[in-house]
């Protein structure tokens, strides 16, 4: 009788040459799903952690770096136009801003994938005079592993994320509450 | 030859010696025609208006691109606010001239790659344009190799010659008859 399977170890070692080079790719495949999915699944940057630092170019220009903004509080809220739970906070981050800019807190607005002329139009509807910027390339909120708009993060003057607010804030005390926690630092 | 823009082109020459001064150009009339022509050299030329892209237009750009908030949905059929606003930054940007190579790097600066319908071709991306091909390989030679090796087993294997005189055979020969 013949056979079909060969016996020569030339030919038994080469299919499995090749099988362990298919299950090692499929291995490699699936370590990078699960990568994937574990990043996709983590949720944004928690209270506690570092916040990611950034550099944001405001619509007039200017330049921020937070990594050179240690020592004094941040306030970080990502918006766009086309939000509408973030007009219900817009005021309220205003005021909170002109209460608080002379104490050294620090409003920062991060525009999230809008359309400038929307966005300054947004600014101008609410009267909002703090810094803001467009995230190019959604840099920023990938950073920031953000949901979706508004959230709000406030950092303490050690770098380190004392708030993470998804959704609007409810009221002005509310981020006054906030800050002010922010700036007594960990103890409270 | 004379420079017409001249006003000194306009006044009239002194009569020759002898002549007349008559017949030529009256004053009035040499005036008028110099404004027609000052008023003519100042006018800026007629250009023929660009037209607006047309939603065609847009939405051949747009469907190349996905909305960069909803999951997985086209620009050309996303319903939002928001990407009815893209798509009149793609009209903008095609009556300003640019091209759709423009358009979208504008797009993927602005949002990311991800905006992106085809993924470019740079990094972990080019896992997507070369895994399908090299699955689909793999497969067709395992399958390949595999109903080869069906065949094979399916295959009657030829019997060699039975020898006429092994007494074995004899005997199950007969009993295989008996049994019939």
């Amino acid at each position: 009788m013949t056979s079909t399977d060969s016996t020569s170890p030339a030919t038994r070692s080469r299919p499995a040459w090749g099988a362990a080079l298919v299950w090692m790719g499929l291995l490699g495949l699936l370590a990078l799903v699960g990568f994937g999915l574990i990043r996709t699944q983590q949720g944004p940057v928690g209270v506690g952690s570092a916040m990611p630092d950034f550099t944001l170019t405001t619509f007039d220009g200017d330049v921020y770096d937070t990594a050179q903004e240690r020592g004094r509080v941040l306030v970080v809220n990502f918006w766009a136009s086309w939000c509408k739970p973030c007009e219900q906070e817009a005021a309220a981050l205003e005021e909170a801003h002109r209460r608080l800019s002379p104490e050294g807190v620090l409003f920062l607005g991060v525009n999230y994938v809008d359309t400038e002329p929307e966005a300054l139009a947004y600014l101008d509807r609410f009267d909002i005079t703090y810094p803001n910027g467009p995230d190019l390339g959604t840099r920023i909120s990938q950073a920031f592993r953000i949901r979706g708009v508004p959230e709000t993060y406030i950092v303490g003057p050690d770098g380190v994320l004392t708030l993470v607010k998804i959704g609007p804030f409810e009221s002005l005390d509310e981020i006054l509450n906030a800050v002010r926690a922010a700036q007594a630092g960990p103890s409270s | 030859m004379r420079d017409l823009t001249s006003p000194a082109a306009w006044s009239l020459p002194p009569p020759e010696r002898g002549r007349v001064r008559g017949g030529g150009v009256s004053p009035a009339w040499a005036a008028a025609v110099a404004l027609t022509i000052a008023l003519a050299a100042l006018a800026l030329p007629a250009r023929a208006q660009e037209p607006t892209p047309s939603d065609d237009e847009v939405n051949a750009i747009a469907k190349g691109l996905y909305c960069p908030v909803c999951e997985n949905v086209p620009l050309d059929v996303c319903p939002t606010q928001a990407c009815a606003q893209w798509r009149e930054t793609i009209r903008e940007k095609l009556a300003a001239g640019w091209n759709q190579q423009q358009i979208q790097q504008y797009f993927v600066e602005q949002y990311g790659g991800r905006v992106l319908a085809t993924p470019p071709p740079s990094g972990l991306n080019w896992l997507v344009y070369l895994l399908p091909p090299v699955a689909f390989v793999v497969a067709a030679y395992f399958l390949w190799r595999t109903m080869r090796r069906w065949a094979g087993a399916r295959r009657p294997a030829p019997s060699p010659d039975a020898p006429t005189d092994d007494p074995y055979v004899a005997r199950l020969e007969e009993e295989l008859r008996r049994r019939s």
